[in-house]
């Protein structure tokens, strides 16, 4: 096995697991490279089938490229996708773009607070009808109690602390000094009722894996990971508003796989496009937060 | 191939100040893995404040530059060497990061434990050694730091290897190497030092890059933990697929296979994986399923396994080693849930043999319980079979966690299976019935009274068969017959007698045990109780027919038999109207003479 038939092994038994010990699972699915990977490899542990609603919180400043390209994979791989969204916010308009907030603030509204809501299930969900081909109000309101998220741990600092299995508390707090053990291959599977677990099948994976395995399983992704002509790609996606493409000529994913191999990017973070991350406090304040 | 580079990775245990963070600053600087002018600056800033520099604090420098987001990992650090890319897993020394020492090193191929020359052996220094061999990280080579206060002297670095290696041989480690070193000053670690000409041995990244990765698990006999069944129907997919990683060995397609603790038997017929060329053969580490010969009904939690090959073993009863987290003390009688491979079972503490103070290594015979921190050897009993190795054979299907209130509160390995000569149930129950108090009536005195016998009636089968509403319907039609029969919903004990237990799943064999000890007291009474059971297997079954006596159990199973060698009373399909689901349980109570006329 090479380092990628690892990687891949042991998302695929983390998927199972989860699957195997939640009742009410869900994935997040963010439209980025990590989630669509995540993606796949469901289809891998499940054989094709991905047997996991799909969850897309959507901002309505995403990037449009990104919602095209959500709606046609729905469609194409026969998805149950869901997305949920902060209607409040943005019908008093109380986001960074309009003004009326700074950017942490608005991640929280539309992020962090459209997440917690979609996943108590208190706020409307809305589900791709596969007849008709767009979103209907979904009549499930059952809480996840399993959420599966596509983060890494080499990202970001405060991701690298994560477990696999990661309990959060009735409030979505997340107890970064008192983790649960993680022995071998046995993880967190039970909980507490009115708490869930956050699941991590990409925590071992880096930048580069993610796009060696793109490469090799041919996944498709956003344009927007590549130099359209403009001499700029898109490293970490976003909200329009607040993400910003970095310098790069990388044109395919054999090129982006070489430009970071080469360490072109190697001292600029991978977020670095990404506004929010540098306001005070940063990602650690809006991950104990509840986001991902 | 992209990237053939092979990975590793290790772990970085001592005593805290013993120089865990030194080794790993020196590890990056050394091997060029450090971002560019990081070194020189973190030296420019010490000497701006007049204190030494430290390599520790290159450390404290990156975690600080972590918080502004740039891409370096503290928790889990890279550097790599020419023979490959290490991720060095950090592992607190502090005790109360034992939960998190823990996790670092069950996922580590090898240790480094670094020892203060100058303080000598420390609490942390035997208890992580301790846990690195519990954990199974087979190669271990001991850092033996701050050379430099001590002179660089042989003799101090000999005493202390010698002491060192005393402490291991007890708890049956046996190091790679012991590699005197200086992190701060740099010896032994890239290069050989000048100032230790009597060690002529390998260097920390020498001694690092000559561990194997390679576990030799293909070769050990086929053990396949099965995760999950899946059935994608819906989706017009009529696979049966067998899911699971292959934890050892390999099977390919034709070969027999045999599931335990049931002992179902079938061969592989194909090996399922999505996107991939057809596979003929899964080898170890495989994440992938199977589609079997036959239609057989099985669980998931069996260990799928080749009838040619070595056995692993099937029991409830076991010595263990547990090494204890949790908060709660581990206590004898109560229920708890373990997880070894992909089974999950019930299990008691049944004796403590001895327990292990890891800080002075003193053993002591006479504890009750496993305080948090105790390593002990134990014997453990599950509710129902369960199928292991010693952990000595195979690890992987020989490792266990325990379950309590939600967390997982401690991790094991199996030494051997023990023959029960006396379960736990049986015990309690010969307890049980030497302590019954009998009434003046007799049972055949009830049964003249009723006009039938007393019986336990146990509806079984996969959820959404209809269970429910023929025990129901049966319980309405012996009643119109006069008949003493009471149904009882599980559903109704949940809230009510269980409502202690909670929704706990490491309760399921007390769940269980109430139930037979309701039928003890209600056939007893001279009633017909009837009730139901989703998915019972046959040690469910056997459970409650230990539990009802001296009366007697009665099986229905609706629709698919999931039981592996149990017979139960009577099988109705699932399609069977309600109608002549209870005409047939009514014909077989009388020919079974529980009841003699009935009337529709």
């Amino acid at each position: 096995m090479d380092h990628l038939d690892k990687l891949e092994a042991q998302s695929v038994y983390i998927l199972r697991e989860a699957y195997r010990e939640f009742k009410s699972l869900c994935m997040l699915w963010s439209i980025g490279k990590d989630s669509t990977v995540m993606l796949w490899l469901a289809r891998k542990a499940f054989f094709g089938h991905v047997p996991i609603p799909l969850v897309h919180i959507d901002t309505h400043y995403k990037i449009p490229e990104m919602i095209t390209y959500r709606d046609r994979i729905a469609l194409e791989w026969n998805l149950n996708m869901i997305y949920g969204e902060n209607r409040e916010a943005l019908e008093s308009k109380l986001t960074f773009p309009d003004g009326n907030t700074d950017r942490i603030t608005c991640c929280k509204y539309l992020k962090s607070e459209a997440l917690k809501h979609t996943l108590s299930g208190e706020w409307p969900r809305y589900r791709m009808d596969h007849e008709l081909k767009r979103y209907v109000p979904d009549e499930g309101k059952e809480p996840y109690t399993g959420v599966i998220v596509g983060v890494r741990a080499d990202e970001e600092g405060s991701r690298s602390k994560e477990r696999y299995f990661s309990p959060r508390d009735k409030d979505n707090v997340w107890d970064v000094g008192d983790q649960p053990p993680e022995f071998w291959n046995q993880f967190k599977t039970d909980f507490a009722p009115g708490t869930h677990v956050r699941i991590h099948p990409l925590l071992d994976w880096t930048e580069l894996n993610i796009w060696e395995y793109i490469e090799r399983e041919k996944i498709p992704v956003v344009s927007l990971y590549f130099n359209q002509g403009k001499g700029t790609r898109y490293r970490s996606l976003g909200c329009y508003p607040c993400t910003n493409p970095v310098d790069s000529a990388s044109q395919t994913v054999p090129e982006i796989i070489d430009e970071l191999k080469s360490g072109r990017l190697s001292n600029i973070a991978e977020r670095s496009g990404r506004a929010q991350d540098s306001e005070d406090g940063g990602l650690e304040t809006l991950r104990r937060d509840g986001y991902m | 191939m992209m990237n053939g580079r092979a990975q590793m990775n290790i772990v970085i245990v001592g005593h805290v100040d013993h120089g865990k963070s030194t080794v790993i600053g020196r590890l990056l600087a050394d091997t060029g893995t450090l971002p560019k002018g990081k070194l020189e600056s973190v030296k420019e800033n010490c000497r701006k404040n007049s204190k030494p520099f430290e390599y520790a604090f290159l450390l404290d420098a990156l975690k600080d530059e972590q918080s502004q987001g740039i891409t370096i990992d503290m928790a889990r650090c890279f550097f790599k060497t020419a023979a490959r890319d290490y991720i060095i897993i950090d592992a607190p020394g502090h005790i109360e990061f034992l939960k998190n020492m823990i996790t670092g090193a069950s996922r580590a191929e090898s240790a480094l434990l670094v020892i203060d020359v100058d303080e000598g052996i420390k609490e942390n220094s035997k208890r992580h050694g301790q846990m690195v061999s519990m954990l199974g990280v087979k190669q271990v080579t001991v850092l033996v730091n701050k050379m430099d206060l001590v002179d660089f002297s042989e003799e101090v670095f000999e005493k202390l290897k010698a002491d060192y290696s005393e402490f291991l041989a007890q708890i049956k480690v046996k190091p790679v190497s012991f590699i005197p070193v200086s992190a701060r000053e740099g010896d032994n670690i890239a290069t050989l030092s000048e100032r230790m000409p009597w060690y002529r041995g390998a260097t920390v990244l020498q001694q690092l890059d000559g561990f194997t990765s390679d576990k030799q698990l293909q070769d050990k006999p086929f053990r396949f933990p099965v995760q999950d069944i899946y059935k994608f129907t819906r989706q017009n997919d009529d696979r049966r697929i067998v899911a699971g990683t292959v934890a050892a060995g390999s099977v390919s397609v034709g070969d027999e296979v045999l599931f335990l603790p049931s002992g179902k038997q079938s061969a592989i017929k194909t090996v399922e994986s999505f996107n991939t060329t057809p596979k003929q053969s899964a080898l170890t580490g495989d994440a992938l399923g199977f589609t079997l010969t036959t239609q057989i009904y099985i669980r998931p939690g069996e260990l799928m396994v080749k009838p040619s090959e070595p056995l692993p073993e099937v029991g409830t009863r076991f010595r263990v080693n547990i090494f204890w987290v949790g908060r709660a003390p581990m206590i004898m009688q109560k229920e708890y849930k373990l997880k070894i491979g992909s089974a999950r079972a019930s299990v008691k503490l049944a004796e403590i043999c001895n327990t292990l103070d890891a800080s002075d290594l003193s053993y002591s015979k006479n504890k009750h319980q496993l305080d948090c921190r105790d390593v002990g050897e134990c014997i453990l009993e599950t509710s129902r079979p369960i199928a292991f190795d010693p952990a000595a054979a195979s690890e992987a299907t020989g490792r266990f966690v325990i379950v309590d209130n939600y967390e997982i509160a401690g991790g094991g390995i199996v030494i051997e299976n023990l023959s029960a000569d006396e379960t736990l149930l049986q015990r309690h129950i010969r307890e049980r019935e030497n302590n019954w108090e009998k009434g003046l009536i007799k049972a055949e005195e009830r049964e003249h009274a009723n006009h039938h016998r007393a019986k336990f009636i146990v509806f079984t089968g996969v959820p959404g068969t209809g269970k429910r509403s023929i025990a129901k319907a049966l319980e309405q039609g012996l009643f119109g017959n006069r008949l003493n029969a009471y149904y009882l919903g599980v559903a109704s004990i949940d809230r009510g007698l269980d409502a202690d237990l909670g929704y706990n799943a490491d309760n399921a064999g007390e769940r269980l045990r109430r139930i037979g000890e309701l039928a003890r007291i209600l056939t007893d009474a001279g009633l017909i109780f009837i009730t139901t059971i989703d998915d019972a297997d046959d040690y469910d079954i056997e459970t409650l027919k230990q539990l009802n006596e001296p009366s007697d159990i009665l099986v229905v199973n609706l629709g698919e038999n999931g039981f592996s060698r149990y017979h139960p009373d009577l099988q109705i399909p699932a399609i069977s109207s309600l109608a002549d689901a209870v005409q047939a349980v009514v014909e077989l109570l009388k020919t079974k003479e529980i009841i003699i006329e009935y009337q529709i």
